[in-house]
């Protein structure tokens, strides 16, 4: 398949990892930043290439992880309201809130759809004006556009019956977060290339900057990530501080203009809570004041509903890269995607569940 | 396919599990019947070997059939084995819930003929006869109705099993899908074969009858809401001629398995636990067709998870590997058969060699499928 087959070339792959290995004068540690990253690394096993000296830790950059506690529990409120459509990816419904997750809410008799596009939500807010429908908005700067786009589409058709629970989150924010603790070991970071398509690479050169740290803008195939390794580790060793872009096939320099308009008109920065980590400054969406009557949380008087997590758990230390999911006594004992003790181990990018779909037979015990 | 669960069924309250560390919130989802529970997975497995194994082992061991009668239940294979006197029979019950009713490549008619004579092929046998039981939703438009039944007629002349009972039922309005279909199915072992999961063993070959994926993808492009643009066709179809051509060439053959729900990768960790060894397989080596592989990276699914309706997966010891892959590659519909891996001592788990030669382990599916957010 183009576009595909030639990034995961062993071959190809192979002269990389060499000059990878070359260049590494001690231990170094990198971080890369985005869940679909981590993903990629555990499916096609690139870990096991890694050169002896080069660790990789795993980022926050799970949307469905890091999406608070009362966010969930909002959504199920939202869900259970008689006469509403709460619409999500299909990624959510399995993430647990307080008391249940998304799908024993449908099975219940919430009328929960799983839509691949807020644009097919809006689509159903035309078709049933009498009902209430929500759309749950999660992610990065990513799948933000098309939010932003739906609400704007809701707007000009003048869509009373559509809402937005927003829990977006933004990546720089937490980037700072991490790399500003004292126990901070991250030498170099490979940044989420699919969100600087969107966003560019603006915000991330103060980052570099502010922590003396090299950033790469890396994509998601094999060879695509061995790339941004390399080049990472380069910077690394030669001292160089600042933001290189080893995506170029899909990220520029300033992004997508047109799609950094519309998020910049629809929503507005906020503090954010993330999952397993707490409250950032400045890290979220929400709704600018032009469209709050857009806003779910206020339509619904959701706002009041507040959680706390419980501060021992450890998906928290997951998404910060300082545990190993392997490292977690639970893991693939009483923490198995079937029965997640964290959102680390439901989304199809939390770093545990990446371990344990794509383990080595020594990480999950004997059974198949 | 969807699963076929009452949704509305509700007892119980979700409470949180105490003990051990805090993590976020393990949930007790026992309470009620979820989609997962029909997705042929872990949770399918909750229901077949927590409820209904335990409830109804007991009773078949209560109710001993006659003496010239014995029963191998197929509780881990497609169907179960009915000895009566000499002739050794296969019985196997199949219902179709399938949505949308008409997809590309076929229908609930052509697939409710299909699933079930497919699952007696499994067993090692050929199919006699068919039920046929209809659960009908009141509001079906009639034409509709005559299309499915035409489609299940022409299917069954095709197969050369004819339907020869049923039974038809209307639901309420809001109470059905349209149609639902269950069809059970007779068949007859006439070669002297032993086709049980335990049967795998380290060195047996593992083939598959040809490219996987393509019923799933085609399902899932037809239900619309993915917008998704693809020629892929559904491969429903008998894999009856096929797997009887297989066995006439390798008699040996330890079992075969069709990858319907679940896919090959949950079919193949089954028959690993089953035997208690380990199944090593070649990702370069597994067929799928472009348009598949395509789909599948746009939605992050794994075609190895995604369900067939006319392939099937045969363990054949090494020394009639050989005969099995030519038996099938001589037949149109096993033109694109392959040898997949092979299998290694225990213990039992499923490897897989990856596209950059790296190994990681496949596991069964876990809950349903879900199209992944970004």
């Amino acid at each position: 398949m183009r576009h595909v087959d030639e990034y995961r070339d062993a071959r190809a792959i192979e002269v990389v990892r060499a000059r990878v290995e070359a260049r590494l004068s001690r231990n170094r540690t990198l971080m890369e930043v985005c869940g679909g990253q981590t993903h990629s690394i555990l499916k096609f096993g690139l870990d096991q290439l890694f050169p002896e000296r080069l660790q990789l830790v795993h980022g926050p950059g799970c949307p469905v992880c890091v999406t608070p506690l009362e966010e969930i529990d909002r959504a199920l409120a939202i869900a259970e309201t008689e006469g509403t459509i709460f619409c999500s990816f299909g990624d959510m419904l399995r993430v647990p809130g307080s008391t249940h997750d998304l799908l024993i809410a449908k099975a219940r008799g919430a009328d929960v759809r799983i839509v691949y596009s807020p644009v097919d939500a809006v689509a159903i807010a035309r078709e049933e004006p009498d009902r209430e429908v929500v759309f749950f908005a999660v992610g990065f700067e990513t799948t933000a556009p098309a939010n932003a786009m739906a609400i704007r589409t809701a707007a000009r058709e003048g869509l009373d019956n559509f809402s937005m629970l927003v829990a977006h989150v933004l990546v720089p924010p937490a980037l700072e977060a991490l790399l500003g603790d004292d126990d901070c070991r991250i030498e170099g970071l490979l940044a989420p290339g699919h969100v600087c398509v969107v966003t560019g690479m603006h915000d991330y050169h103060s980052v570099a900057r502010r922590h003396s740290i090299p950033i790469v803008v890396t994509g998601f195939e094999p060879l695509d990530l061995m790339l941004g390794i390399d080049r990472c580790v380069e910077m690394i060793e030669s001292g160089e501080v600042g933001v290189v872009n080893a995506y170029e096939r899909a990220a520029r320099a300033d992004g997508n203009p047109a799609a950094r308009e519309l998020l910049a008109d629809v929503f507005s920065v906020c503090d954010r809570k993330w999952r397993g980590i707490g409250e950032i400054p400045a890290s979220g969406y929400e709704i600018a004041p032009a469209f709050r009557r857009f806003d779910a949380r206020t339509r619904f008087a959701v706002s009041c509903i507040e959680a706390q997590e419980p501060a021992e758990c450890m998906a928290g230390l997951v998404l910060q890269g300082r545990l190993k999911p392997t490292e977690c006594p639970q893991f693939g004992r009483r923490c198995t995607p079937q029965n997640p003790m964290g959102a680390t181990m439901v989304s199809s990018e939390g770093a545990c569940a990446a371990y344990f779909q794509y383990g080595r037979p020594a990480d999950v015990g004997a059974s198949a | 396919m969807t699963a076929s669960t009452d949704m509305r069924a509700s007892n119980g309250v979700a409470r949180l599990r105490g003990g051990g560390i805090a993590c976020p919130l393990p949930i007790d989802d026992r309470a009620v019947v979820q989609m997962a529970h029909g997705g042929g997975g872990t949770k399918t497995a909750e229901i077949i070997e927590g409820m209904l194994l335990p409830a109804l082992t007991e009773a078949a061991v209560a109710a001993t059939p006659g003496q010239d009668c014995r029963v191998q239940a197929g509780e881990l294979s497609d169907g179960a084995i009915v000895q009566v006197g000499d002739e050794r029979l296969a019985f196997s019950t199949d219902s179709f819930v399938v949505s949308p009713r008409f997809f590309p490549g076929g229908d609930i008619g052509s697939l409710a003929i299909h699933g079930t004579v497919n699952d007696l092929a499994m067993c090692g046998a050929v199919p006699l006869t068919l039920s046929l039981a209809l659960v009908l939703e009141e509001g079906l438009e009639m034409a509709e109705l005559q299309r499915i039944v035409d489609s299940i007629a022409a299917a069954s002349a095709a197969v050369g099993v004819p339907v020869t009972t049923g039974d038809t039922k209307v639901v309420d309005r809001g109470k059905g899908d349209g149609v639902y279909i269950n069809t059970t199915g007779i068949g007859r072992i006439t070669a002297p074969v032993d086709l049980s999961p335990s049967n795998c063993r380290p060195g047996d070959a593992i083939l598959v009858s040809g490219p996987i994926g393509d019923h799933g993808v085609a399902i899932m492009a037809a239900r619309g809401g993915l917008h998704l643009d693809t020629d892929v066709v559904s491969d429903s179809a008998s894999v009856v001629d096929l797997a009887m051509a297989v066995l006439t060439a390798a008699p040996n053959t330890r079992v075969l398995r069709d990858p319907t729900r679940g896919g090959v990768a949950t079919v193949l960790c089954e028959l690993a636990d089953a035997s208690s060894v380990a199944f090593d397989v070649d990702e370069h080596h597994v067929p799928v067709r472009p348009g598949v592989r395509a789909a599948c990276e746009l939605l992050g699914l794994d075609p190895l998870y995604v369900a067939c309706e006319g392939r099937f997966l045969a363990i054949v010891p090494p020394e009639e590997a050989d005969a099995a892959l030519a038996a099938m590659q001589s037949r149109a519909d096993g033109a694109a058969a392959a040898v997949i891996g092979e299998v290694a001592q225990g213990p039992a788990h499923v490897v897989l060699r990856t596209a950059i030669g790296s190994r990681r382990r496949l596991t069964r599916l876990s809950g349903e499928q879900l199209p992944r957010i970004c």
